[in-house]
């Protein structure tokens, strides 16, 4: 038997059950990575010595039952999450001997639970694009065929979580970066509602829309590995002190009479055929086990977009801002003023998709047109959020495709912003509304490449889209990835 | 030059006496090695985030309340954006259109021409901000660095509407306001460790002009007297390009301390565009009524309020009241004493007396004074009760200046000490008027003036002993008695 293709929860009662020790689990994990990253290109960073002292640390804990849900798991964090020692570089040249010290809170829990770290995975730059070929270092490719992107940008993680080159995976979501490569990688996604997970050590891109997730192999893993990292964190004043319900308390209950909303723009023109017959018929499944199925509409769908890219851009081009070279990151050898001398960093360190966005967010927020671009978006935030309000008045949870396409080719769409930026609709109205939402795969097309779908939740309800995944997932086979 | 009438308005910013930063929890504090007051968040690493310090947001709304500021209940935090390598996250969290006060009023006192003038100054704004960095230019090696302990360190911004006219009117201003925060304990307003300064923007009109003329801003001034040097060259300045026919430009102008002049430092044109928004770290604020009214009450004892109570509590005169009030530290020394020693006339009286006196020579600082407010008030107590000679509490008060501690004990070790020993009294006279025959043959010959002399020779002998009223009487009684 192959360990690494098994859910956290078997893991869990194998290492419990001494079946299996923490460093074998953990040396399965290392031999996989080592035989299949180089062509998948996942991790930027395996720290293989220090998963190996992790896993001893975990088996004392299980040895003096001491156990805990996630303890002894490998799991691969997204490399824009700090981790205290270890590299940090957002896929990007600008940190790219970037070592933090600090963790995120994110990755204090983690550790505090016994976690096995295999290594930090690749992404989009900044967690900007969803291909994660804008990655300065490792450009993923897809579990599924290595000639199409992984999506992105938690992409390195999704493609991870997909060739079983870890258990599970922590992503971060702005726009999407959870779910759409959990779609295109075949796995599980969830971004949890905004406010639920410490955002502290997550190297910011866009604060007001950033949220932190796990990537993993079933929605009953990513209730678990939620569990351990959600609750309110002094060092972050955006997360909720709201009681944190355990998230697999209504794992396997019946959805009988669950009202499951489905926006009729969400499933127009510009989502694939494919996709579009894999998601209804999802919704049918749903039907045939007793969910009761809504039509409803919502109209600022087609302004979504570009509310998000102008909300996420200037928001970005004020985070980004830190990144002069002065106190760490790339620095220029170039430059005889200060002004020069950080230019030519962020133009040296940067990549073209970052630049992009920073010029876009500052053209934004600039005066004069601020009210014409920062203040409209900020408007149609608000008409988004009450458009959600109003669905959420008669259904529990709404469901989408989570992307237009399937994983496309690793050089299709990257010449063209705009096109890329579009496919992003069914995403990023979640981040808008802080809603949570979860994406799993319903199928897969012609050419076996799953698509996934989104199941979006009431603010704080993450416990009802696990549920519903959940249901969904128990009757799906999943097929393996060809890797 | 008089043909114009100058129009001034001022930003106060004042670090707040926090313990902490405003968002992180590394010490607020004046000073330190360099560096050695940051941590990740207030170095803008990359993931960090600021959490709001709740007591800065109090303090802010207390100095609001100080200034009679409305409080808005629902306030907002922004961002300012702008290169500078002592802001190591390239933006400040500031507020822009939800400051958390406005609409004050700051009455002034000051002199002009000789004559005494009042003013309402009205506040537009005050608004919590964070302070940035410092930097250390070397010019030897041609490098600058950075200390990042004053990033993050709390910052009010107060903004006044341009109601001033002169430098005097804005110097008394900003010496109101160092007050008033002093009092409302929220600042220690000490200029020179830059923990209160103020930019100056000032323009000038004609009396017949109806809109304000093109102003200038000058950034930075760090003491009263720069406040004043630079506005009163400024005002000079403007005029006479306008008396030349030219105009002012509207740009940011750096004082020059030592030359007393302001010079062109970056025009209109080049100004930063901030590219404000509003701050997605920090929840905005909401206060409820309660809440506010519960940091209205704890605000202390301010100027005004106290002036009142020295003139009708303490019988004070108003002048004696303002002149102790106006510097906290002296009031509050007198307070103490007055605690010590219910004598506040008494006590008023000697510190304007003795203690300015040496204040003024020099020889003692308020600030870090040798002996307490308590020994002093023993002090006044026992010249009061004629436990020493007034003449005598001079000495020890000199001696207390310098080396400090307990007056009685000083007094009894120069013999200072009153014990009113009649028998003592009466040996030394006999002795006095026994070694000096021929003098008081001569008063008893009606020579009246020698008494002084005898006199004289008696309150010698017996220093410390009782006071020289007492040795008048016994020295008078004896010599009719002859």
């Amino acid at each position: 038997m192959d360990v690494t293709s098994l859910k956290i929860g078997d893991m869990r009662s194998m290492l419990d059950k001494k079946e299996i020790s923490v460093s074998e689990l953990t040396d399965a994990y290392l031999d996989r990575i080592n035989a299949v990253d180089g062509k998948l290109e996942s991790y930027i960073t395996v720290t293989a010595d220090a998963a190996k002292k992790a896993a001893e640390k975990a088996q004392e804990k299980i040895n003096k039952g001491e156990s805990s849900p996630l303890c002894g798991i490998p799991l691969a964090i997204k490399d824009n999450i700090c981790t205290d020692g270890v590299k940090t570089t957002c896929a990007s040249k600008m940190l790219e001997n970037f070592i933090p010290p600090y963790n995120a809170t994110v990755m204090d829990r983690l550790e505090n639970e016994g976690i096995v770290m295999l290594g930090k995975t690749s992404m989009d730059e900044f967690a900007m694009g969803g291909s994660t070929q804008t990655s300065a270092f490792k450009k993923t490719k897809n579990p599924y065929d290595l000639e199409r992107v992984p999506g992105g940008s938690s992409g390195g993680s999704a493609a991870a979580v997909g060739a079983s080159l870890c258990a599970a995976a922590i992503g971060s979501d702005t726009g999407g970066s959870i779910r759409q490569p959990s779609s295109f990688c075949g796995v599980t996604g969830l971004k949890p509602t905004y406010g639920r997970v410490s955002r502290y050590g997550l190297v910011a891109f866009a604060s007001s829309l950033d949220q932190i997730g796990p990537i993993a192999k079933s929605a009953a893993d990513c209730a678990v590995i939620l569990n351990a990292i959600s609750g309110y964190d002094s060092h972050d004043g955006t997360s909720s002190r709201n009681d944190v319900p355990d998230f697999t308390a209504k794992i396997g209950q019946d959805v009988k009479g669950m009202k499951i909303a489905l926006p009729k723009e969400f499933y127009a023109d510009g989502i694939d055929d494919d996709v579009r017959t894999a998601v209804l018929k999802a919704a049918d499944y749903y039907k045939s086990i007793g969910a009761e199925l809504i039509d409803c509409s919502m109209p600022s769908l087609k302004y979504a977009v570009a509310a998000y890219y102008l909300i996420s851009s200037a928001e970005a081009s004020s985070n980004l801002s830190r990144y002069d070279g002065i106190k760490y990151g790339h620095r220029s050898e170039e430059g005889e003023s200060f002004n020069e001398l950080i230019a030519n960093s962020r133009r040296e360190g940067f990549g073209e998709e970052v630049k992009r966005r920073i010029m876009l967010g500052n053209y934004a927020l600039s005066s004069g047109y601020y009210d014409a671009y920062y203040g409209k978006a900020m408007a149609l935030k608000q008409k988004i959020r009450e458009e959600y309000e109003q669905i959420f008045t008669c259904c529990d949870v709404i469901l989408t495709p989570t992307a237009p396409t399937v994983a496309y080719g690793l050089h299709e769409n990257i010449s063209d912003p705009a096109k890329m930026y579009q496919a992003d609709i069914c995403t990023v109205t979640v981040n808008i509304a802080s809603l949570p939402a979860i994406s799993t795969t319903c199928g897969y097309d012609s050419n076996d490449m799953p698509i996934g779908m989104s199941i979006i939740g009431k603010k704080w309800d993450e416990a009802t889209i696990i549920q519903a995944a959940d249901a969904y997932e128990k009757n799906f086979v999943r097929q393996n990835a060809a890797i | 030059m008089s043909a114009y009438i100058p129009v001034i308005g001022l930003e106060v910013h004042a670090e707040l006496l926090t313990k902490s930063k405003v968002f992180c929890t590394c010490s607020a504090e004046f000073g330190g090695g360099k560096n050695s007051r940051c941590c990740p968040v207030c170095s803008g690493m990359p993931g960090t985030l600021p959490v709001i310090n709740q007591t800065a947001v109090e303090y802010a709304v207390k100095a609001g309340f100080a200034m009679g500021c409305d409080i808005n209940k629902f306030s907002v935090f922004d961002r300012k954006n702008y290169f500078y390598p002592d802001l190591p996250k390239a933006y400040q969290i500031s507020q822009l259109n939800l400051p958390l006060c406005i609409n004050g009023t700051v009455p002034i006192e000051y002199e002009e021409d000789g004559v005494k003038k009042t003013k309402n100054i009205r506040i537009n704004r005050i608004h919590l901000e964070e302070d940035a960095g410092k930097l250390i230019h070397d010019d030897l090696n041609g490098v600058s660095l950075a200390d990042y302990n004053r990033c993050g360190v709390p910052l009010i911004e107060i903004v006044t509407e341009p109601d001033m006219s002169s430098a005097a009117e804005a110097k008394a201003f900003v010496e109101k306001v160092s007050l008033l925060l002093q009092y409302a304990g929220v600042c220690d307003c000490k200029m020179e460790q830059g923990s209160i300064r103020a930019d100056v923007n000032v323009s000038i009109m004609k009396p017949t002009d109806t809109e304000f003329g093109t102003r200038t801003e000058m950034k930075n001034l760090n003491s009263i007297k720069a406040i004043g040097r630079a506005i009163d060259f400024e005002i000079y300045r403007q005029g006479k390009l306008l008396d030349m026919g030219q105009k002012v430009v509207q740009e940011t102008r750096r004082f020059d301390d030592n030359r007393g002049e302001t010079k062109a430092m970056r025009s209109k044109e080049n100004a930063h565009d901030y590219r404000y928004f509003p701050e997605p770290d920090i929840l905005q604020v909401n206060f409820t009524d309660e809440q506010l009214d519960a940091i209205k009450k704890s605000l202390p004892e301010l100027p005004a309020q106290r002036i009142e109570r020295y003139i009708n509590s303490y019988g004070l005169s108003e002048g004696d009241a303002k002149i102790l009030v106006n510097t906290k530290i002296l009031s509050d020394f007198f307070d103490t004493a007055v605690g010590a020693y219910n004598n506040p006339k008494s006590i008023c009286n000697f510190i304007n007396g003795e203690l300015m006196r040496r204040l003024n020579l020099g020889e003692i600082v308020l600030e870090n004074l040798p002996f307490t407010a308590e020994q002093f008030a023993k002090l006044v107590e026992m010249g009061d009760t004629e436990k020493i000679s007034k003449n005598d509490a001079k000495d020890v008060f000199r001696e207390m200046s310098e080396k400090g501690g307990d007056p009685e004990t000083i007094a009894k070790e120069k013999g200072l000490l009153i014990t009113n020993d009649l028998g003592k009294v009466a040996e030394v006279i006999d002795k006095v008027l026994a070694d000096n025959g021929k003098a008081v043959d001569q008063y008893k010959g009606g020579d009246m003036k020698v008494f002084g002399f005898i006199m004289g020779q008696c309150t010698k002998a017996l220093k410390g002993v009782c006071t020289p009223k007492v040795i008048k009487e016994e020295l008078e009684k004896k010599l009719k008695s002859l």
